[in-house]
């Protein structure tokens, strides 16, 4: 049971964070794209078309990966996650779905003639498509991170004791979810900051290769323009987010700052530490007065609950939750009497909380005070992961925002080409939001355990009825296949990126005309 | 709002809308990644008929992502009993349909013959298999599928993957590959010339003939072998879904009640085989009237196993009361209406841009539009 269910999540998250390395560049090239066709719709310069093009190969590229490993996402809670499809899909299904209607037909029915339409297609009305490739994927994403947002504040939603399930009550509470949001804002800039840093470092390697100097300098031109503006707003909208965890997961809060105790306000923040999770501290700390308090509370009086506060609170809502459960076989049998019914509506909420015993007994009911201390330790996130994942993160954001500022004002001066420096700094960045994303993803659903929807179904509870065998299997099996993919894209990805726009064999280039501009 | 039981039914016909969408649309596309190893033989013809398909595919597979899609929100149940009681057969055509996206995109980018043959096999594979291994899935739907359910609504998967091969199974998976060779043979005969063209012809003729042959012994099958499922007890159409309210047995020849009932329905066995005869006689006249005749062919066969088996969606071969049926395993009356609007809203602005997509790309692909856009074509 318990390898079934480690295994399953292994195989999710391997997966999920695989499908993340190429959803962020699809959404920011793809906005490159935009801008830089409109470029050239607007002043028909050739050199503007020629860099869609170019630019475009490369999204053609890292779009059918893209593709690849989604398709595995769309069934996977399915195959893996059956309880948890049963249990949430009247909710959860639905934006997904919506994905399907709205998003998916746009970006890949469109997709196809942005390739293949430059001849038959008006210039403005290829425009039009590359505009409709770009929408496409920006509202995916829209729609699977109102799904996420939900999993992670599960609002507008009742739980219907007859099917045993939760049950969607509001569409627009789902839909304006303030975690799903800012989530989607959050997560977009960072997609776009990805496509932006991705140009940027290719660029910068032709100037230091002193190839087709033209078009990279240009392309290297628009990626800081856009990377400076997404990158305040990355942090602008993670400092948001953290609000909201604040406010809707104080555990996934107090994991991440390890506040083990609740502290007077206005809070201290950690920036670094070593943290010791059996006794309960940090030891170490090196500290900024008043800053916690500050981000997570936007006051200077409120408090920010500390890790042993959170346990003792939980402990009670596991309490609670248990009235719900012991009610649930009466409120299903149709005969309960108003006061059971009362009871139950009372403490329905806390119900997933009673779910989490089911970690250590079958029926909850039967629960020692043992199992119920167990289970509300196990509300908090481990805090060692969570605290350096996030710090990773902060850091990324902070050294792209420099480099993107500091690129977009020495091109603006004129002085951004002889700086080999800034070149190499550029190029050497490229690996850096891809693990922004990455450790972001971590902090928001590794911070969400143990649940998978928050405070109301346990991870341990929402896989399917497999044996872990299976899923070991499986789990073999895409590590194999993605890599073997996978070096194949990043193969294609070298040639194409070292080829540069001589790959779109216009005879303007670099490799075709005999290397002339080579410094 | 609708009344629960309307969007029920209105959920029955907009998923299998949807199914059939996915088998016309993406069908033909699974049809030409099968035939691309036979009906064409060089490079340059590989690449024709890989351009045939290569600006549109992406958008087809669609109809099956948003089919899983539906089904998880409509049908929370099946999505969650099916997708994971057949495991290993969905990740076999998660698999196979890995290789589409990355060989139409990578295989004509990189000149060395190994790498491209590699691919043409990644996309052969990528069209037989999930052809042939959702006709087998569909076929042991029909005859019911080990499992059940405990008081917490989880299921219980018992069976094996081998279990799943059985021959009524794989008959259905042929029927089922039959079918979309067929229209995949018919797309080509609209979009190339030549010699691509002529043994395409042929491929559809062998194609629509076994499509015939093979549909009409499944038929003969399940009216005479094959025990189907019925429902003895009184189902509140109304009513909360959950699978412990109703009563079922099996007998043999079950599935064609509904067609003794409802005569009308005969018209979907019909129109599957009288498909597969107009491709027959006309495929060399008629191109573009054929690929159409061979869409009906594959309607009326999926819609001859939908309505079959209406109303159940997953029986249950071993506790045969807690099948699956599209009363019983809906979502709520408010996301069911909700979907619907959703749906209504959003099908036709698709079926527009699709079209338009589909003209502004209309016309043959030839071998020397590969050459001239040797370094831009797939
Ligand atoms: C280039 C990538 C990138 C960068 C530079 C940042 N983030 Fe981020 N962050 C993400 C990419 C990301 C993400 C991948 O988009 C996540 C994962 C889940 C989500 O909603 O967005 C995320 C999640 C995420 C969460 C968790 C939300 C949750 O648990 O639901 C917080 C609190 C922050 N971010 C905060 C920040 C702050 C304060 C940053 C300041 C510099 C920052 N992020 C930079
Ligand atoms: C593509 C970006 C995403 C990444 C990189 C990602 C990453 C992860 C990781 C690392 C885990 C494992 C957490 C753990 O077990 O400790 C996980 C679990 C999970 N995530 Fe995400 N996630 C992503 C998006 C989503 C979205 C959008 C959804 C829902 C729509 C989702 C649903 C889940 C589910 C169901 C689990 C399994 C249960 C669990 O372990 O909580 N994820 N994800
Ligand atoms: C974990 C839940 C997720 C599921 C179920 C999922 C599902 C899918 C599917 C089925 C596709 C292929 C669509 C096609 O055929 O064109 C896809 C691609 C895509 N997904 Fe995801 N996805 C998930 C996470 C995410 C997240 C978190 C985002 C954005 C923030 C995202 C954005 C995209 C985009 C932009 C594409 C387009 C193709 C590409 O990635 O290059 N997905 N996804």
């Amino acid at each position: 049971m318990e390898a079934l269910v480690d295994i399953s999540r292994l195989q999710f998250a391997f997966t999920a964070l695989i499908h993340f390395l190429f959803v962020p560049l699809t959404l920011g090239l793809s906005l490159i794209l935009v801008v830089m066709e409109s470029l050239y719709v607007k002043t028909g310069q050739q050199i503007y078309k020629d860099m869609t093009k170019f630019w475009g190969k490369l999204f053609a590229i890292n779009f059918a990966m893209g593709v690849v490993t989604g398709l595995t996402m769309e069934f996977q809670f399915g195959t893996n996650w059956a309880y948890y499809s049963h249990y949430v899909g009247d909710i959860f299904g639905v934006p997904l779905a919506i994905e399907g209607m709205m998003a998916f037909f746009l970006e890949s029915t469109f997709i196809g003639l942005f390739f293949f339409g430059w001849d038959k297609l008006s210039k403005r009305k290829h425009l039009m498509v590359t505009v409709l490739v770009a929408l496409g994927s920006n509202l995916s994403a829209l729609w699977i991170l109102i799904a996420n947002g939900w999993m992670q504040h599960p609002v507008g939603t009742v739980f219907n004791p007859e099917t045993m399930r939760m049950e969607l009550d509001s569409f627009s509470a789902l839909l304006f979810n303030p975690v799903a949001q800012v989530k989607f804002l959050h997560t977009l800039s960072a997609g776009y900051l990805t496509g932006a840093a991705f140009v940027l470092a290719i660029s910068a390697w032709y100037l230091l290769k002193g190839r087709d100097i033209e078009f990279a300098k240009r392309s290297f031109a628009v990626a800081a323009a856009v990377g400076s503006v997404v990158s305040v707003t990355v942090i602008m909208l993670g400092d948001e987010s953290g609000y909201h965890v604040a406010e809707f997961q104080p555990e996934k809060m107090a994991a991440i700052e390890a506040i083990w105790e609740t502290e007077e306000a206005p809070a201290p923040l950690t920036l670094a530490g070593v943290i010791d999770e059996n006794a309960g501290e940090t030891h170490m700390k090196i500290e900024i007065p008043y800053v916690l308090g500050l981000i997570a509370t936007r006051s200077l009086d409120k408090e920010v609950a500390g890790i042993k506060n959170l346990v003792e609170i939980n402990e009670q809502r596991v309490r609670s939750g248990l009235q719900a459960y012991k009610y649930l076989a009466v409120m299903r049998d149709k005969e309960a009497t108003e006061a059971e019914r009362a009871i139950f509506i009372e403490h329905v909420n806390d119900l997933g909380y009673a779910l989490l015993l089911k970690k250590y007994v079958k029926n909850p009911m039967q629960a020692s005070e043992e199992n119920i201390q167990q289970a509300a330790r196990d509300t908090i996130p481990k805090v060692a992961p969570m605290f350096w994942t996030f710090r990773v993160m902060v850091a990324v954001g902070s050294a792209l925002a420099l480099l993107m500022f500091y690129s977009l004002f020495t091109v603006m001066r004129g002085t951004a080409w002889n700086k080999r420096w800034l070149m190499r700094a550029a190029f050497w960045a490229i690996p850096l939001p891809f693990i922004g994303v990455e450790v972001g993803w971590f902090v928001a659903e590794f911070g969400r355990q143990p649940w998978t929807v928050y405070g109301m179904l346990p991870t341990h509870l929402s896989t399917s009825s497999l044996q872990a065998s299976d899923v070991m299997g499986s789990l073999i099996a895409f590590v194999l296949m993605y890599s073997t993919l996978f070096s194949v894209e990043l193969f294609l990805m070298f040639k194409y990126a070292r080829l540069g726009p001589s790959a779109l064999h216009t005879g303007r280039y670099h490799f075709e005309t005999g290397a002339v501009n080579h410094a | 709002m609708l009344d629960y039981e309307s969007l029920r039914l209105i959920w029955w016909i907009l998923v299998a809308v949807l199914l059939v969408g996915y088998a016309i649309m993406d069908g033909f596309d699974l049809g030409v990644g099968t035939l691309l190893p036979f009906v064409a033989k060089t490079d340059i013809e590989r690449r024709v008929l890989i351009n045939a398909i290569g600006p549109t595919w992406d958008g087809n597979q669609v109809w099956l992502v948003l089919g899983a899609g539906a089904i998880f929100a409509a049908w929370p149940a099946i999505y969650a009993t099916a997708f994971s009681g057949m495991y290993v057969a969905m990740l076999v055509v998660l698999f196979a349909l890995f290789l589409r996206p990355v060989g139409f995109d990578y295989r004509s980018k990189i000149e060395s013959p190994i790498w491209r043959t590699t691919w043409d096999y990644a996309l052969f594979l990528g069209g037989m298999v999930p052809a042939v291994v959702i006709g087998v899935a569909y076929g042991n739907f029909l005859q019911g599928v080990p499992f059940h359910f405990d008081e917490t609504f989880r299921s219980f998967y018992t069976g094996g993957f081998i279990d799943l091969l059985n021959p009524f199974a794989l008959l259905a998976g042929f029927v089922s590959l039959s079918m979309l060779v067929m229209h995949g043979a018919t797309f080509l005969l609209i979009k190339t010339e030549g010699v691509i063209q002529f043994r395409a012809l042929k491929a559809s003729r062998i194609a629509a003939l076994t499509t015939i042959v093979l549909f009409s012994v499944a038929g003969f099958w399940i009216a005479n072998g094959i025990e189907g499922f019925r429902i003895v007890s009184v189902i509140d159409y109304q009513a909360p879904s959950t699978p412990f309210a109703k009563e079922v047995i099996m007998e043999v020849g079950a599935w064609m009640n509904n067609f003794h009932q409802h005569p009308w329905m005969w018209i979907a066995p019909l129109l599957g085989i009288a498909g597969a005869v107009i491709v027959l006689l006309l495929g060399h006249k008629k191109p573009g009237f054929s690929w159409i005749a061979s869409g009906a062919s594959v309607t009326g066969i999926a819609g001859t196993a939908g309505l079959a088996m209406f109303p159940f969606i997953l029986p249950s071969s071993t506790h045969p009361s807690q099948s699956l049926l599209m009363w019983d395993a809906t979502s709520s009356q408010h996301t069911l209406w909700l979907m619907l609007i959703a749906a209504a809203i959003f099908m036709p602005i698709i079926l527009a841009y699709t079209a338009w997509v589909f003209r502004v790309l209309r016309g043959k692909v030839t071998e020397e539009q590969i050459r001239d856009n040797e370094h831009t074509a797939y």
